[in-house]
């Protein structure tokens, strides 16, 4: 009997197909050697800080912390990366790993479109065939990141299967990555999936803590006393966090899409109103009804809409050490145009959800203490989606 | 010897899939009833579920039209009750790792030792996550069915030993579906399996055709057909039952020649 592996606490593992089995294994063995391999780490710091543009900025959002009154309000900008997000600092590593690992052929599921951007710039620029999967209702939701995708070269399949949205997506990337192995290398996009991808895409994502930690030690002279982000599955959260869970004193608080209301049907707010269950390689907390059948999810942001949730989230909620809050899209919606008028940054509506609950949290905090909020990403993207959810049609 | 390991005894076995419930349940009991008079060796019955990331579009519609109908994992449990009034060939369950889970994997063994389900198939749990399904199983008499796919290489062996019922080829890479040709070496496969067990091996995957069904069965010990049989339901609805029959018989004949 083989030890299961990549649990984090119950959670974890590592169900999918016998024929993924040994592309997975393969997967794990280069990363276990290129993690600690100096030329590859140094071919990703040059192409994270000289083509991703990364440190990103730590930016004291100074308006926005007198105008709640509060705690100072720090925005991690991760916006500002080449490509519009924090998908690309997980899309570099994994693609120069597959190119390392001789594959020449790069396929992933999106949502938002940011990560399938990310994956297609990545392709791109490493002059890898590109094949990116996207929920038909997410392509017309975020129809501008598919002329993004198809511009840089790759192939934009819309999956019609289930509810049409991103866990579709993320099912028909396995069942290709199951017809085609040899060649083929799925760039997943958060810490999700099978072992080893949420350690994998975890340790790129981490970077954005790693900067965040050294830079409010320097800006402040002390940790923060809460890391804010959201989260879907969960990658620039984790991100967000990571380096600071040693740290007791930070609070760590992931917000999830709530949609319509946690106590509505129309919700994607996994860790409030999931439980324990086994999807897409993973033992989480997942949306589901009594049989265990998959839930629709639901929520205004399509790179949030998703029923499950990375397993280290699930087990830093089991342990206590990270919270999870739901945020419903009207908040979001409000905290997407606080932003922008008050900082003068267009957050992506995923973004927006932790800045919603950022916005709750700094009054109740005194002056002296400090939030570090994640900006996973710009809202450009989102603009039109906004437009149309106040009644405004800018005829995109 | 378990039921399973008996039904391969008298040859080259046939394992037909279902999927329960599709288009509903009062349909698939004629449809099984239909395969076991038609020499169908052991039944896998499918219990739909939302997402089946391992199947082809025929099987993923068949599970939606089954789950749009109202089936649920308590209904086919009761349907299997009724089943074994008057079957008694071998039913395997094929499901997911989440319908067990979330039914309680402990409750739902035991329901199948009581109903009279004789194994369990779950394509998303590989030998590395086997041990939280399968002790369980053990306890209730219910194999936990191993597969092996054409990319399994140094896997086989260790897979092979501790296999029971029987042990399900995947003939290609890819999901469940019909396929013109199958080009895995297959009895390479089965030489490595024979050398670690006597569990009985049966194919998988892309079977649509006698030809096909007789060629795999030739270096096996059995042929499965899902989506072909799936197809037929679909195309014939209510009225499926005598197509899928003689569909059986004339695979049946393929595999025994």
């Amino acid at each position: 009997m083989a030890d299961p592996k990549g649990r984090f606490g119950i959670h974890g593992g590592q169900y999918i197909p016998e024929t993924l089995m040994n592309a997975v294994n393969e997967l794990e063995k280069a990363y276990d050697f290129y993690k600690n391999d100096e030329e590859f780490n140094n071919e990703l710091t040059d192409l994270l800080n000289n083509y991703a543009g990364r440190p990103s900025l730590l930016y004291y959002a100074e308006r926005m912390t007198k105008d709640l009154g509060g705690a100072k309000i720090y925005l991690k900008r991760e916006d500002l990366n080449h490509t519009g997000a924090h998908k690309v600092n997980n899309v570099l590593g994994q693609a120069l790993l597959a190119k390392k690992m001789g594959k020449t052929r790069l396929i992933a599921e999106t949502g938002a479109g940011q990560h399938g951007v990310a994956t297609a710039t990545a392709a791109a620029l490493f002059n890898m065939e590109c094949v990116i999967f996207m929920g038909e209702k997410d392509t017309q939701r975020q129809a501008l990141n598919v002329y993004r995708m198809k511009l840089l070269g790759a192939e934009v399949v819309p999956v019609k299967s289930g509810t049409a949205t991103l866990k579709d997506a993320v099912s028909e990337c396995m069942r290709e990555w199951v017809s085609r192995i040899d060649d083929t290398h799925y760039c997943l996009g958060s810490v999700m999936g099978p072992h080893p991808f949420p350690t994998i895409v975890r340790d790129f994502q981490a970077v954005i803590s790693r900067e965040s930690r050294e830079q409010i030690l320097k800006a402040e002279g002390r940790l923060p006393d809460a890391v804010v982000a959201c989260v879907g599955g969960g990658s620039n959260a984790i991100g967000s966090f990571y380096h600071y869970i040693p740290d007791k004193d930070v609070r760590l608080i992931g917000c999830e899409a709530a949609g319509r209301g946690i106590d509505t049907f129309e919700t994607a707010a996994t860790v409030n109103t999931g439980k324990l269950g086994i999807f897409h390689g993973m033992k989480s907390y997942f949306c589901q009804d009594e049989y265990g059948q998959i839930a629709p999810v639901y929520s205004i942001s399509a790179g949030l809409d998703y029923p499950g949730v990375g397993p280290e989230h699930a087990h830093l909620y089991d342990i206590g050490r990270a919270e999870y809050v739901p945020v419903t899209d009207d908040e979001a919606v409000e905290a997407f145009e606080y932003l922008s008028r008050m900082e003068g940054i267009i957050p992506a509506i995923e973004s927006a959800h932790a800045v919603a609950y950022a916005m709750k949290l700094a009054p109740t905090m005194s002056k002296d203490r400090i939030i570090v909020l994640t900006i996973s990403g710009r809202g450009d993207k989102d603009c039109a989606a906004i437009a149309r959810y106040r009644g405004v049609d800018i005829n995109e | 010897m378990s039921k399973i390991r008996e039904a391969f005894k008298n040859g080259k076995a046939f394992i037909p899939f279902i999927t329960c419930g599709d288009p509903d349940l009062e349909t698939t009991g004629k449809v099984v009833r239909a395969a076991a008079e038609n020499g169908a060796d052991i039944i896998e019955l499918g219990i739909p579920f939302s997402d089946p990331t391992a199947e082809g579009p025929v099987i993923q519609a068949a599970s939606l039209r089954a789950l749009q109908g109202g089936v649920t994992t308590d209904k086919i449990f009761d349907f299997v009750v009724e089943l074994r009034k008057d079957v008694s060939i071998p039913l395997v369950f094929m499901t997911y790792a989440n319908v067990v889970f979330s039914y309680g994997t402990e409750r739902f063994m035991k329901k199948c030792k009581e109903v009279g389900i004789d194994g369990i198939i779950l394509p998303d749990v590989p030998f590395e996550e086997k041990e939280e399904f399968d002790s369980v199983a053990r306890n209730y008499g219910v194999d936990m069915i191993s597969l092996i796919a054409p990319t399994s290489a140094d896997r086989i062996a260790m897979i092979a030993k501790e296999a029971s019922g029987f042990i399900y080829i995947v003939s290609s890479l890819g999901v469940t579906g019909v396929r013109s040709e199958i080009t895995t070496d297959i009895s390479e496969i089965v030489k490595v399996i024979r050398a670690n067990t006597d569990v009985p091996c049966a194919v998988g995957f892309g079977i649509s055709t006698p030809e096909q069904a007789a060629k795999m069965a030739s270096v096996s010990d059995g042929a499965i057909v899902g989506s072909a049989i799936v197809k037929l339901i679909g195309e014939h609805g209510k009225n499926a039952a005598d197509y899928v029959g003689s569909f059986v018989n004339s695979m049946k004949t393929a595999v025994i020649k």
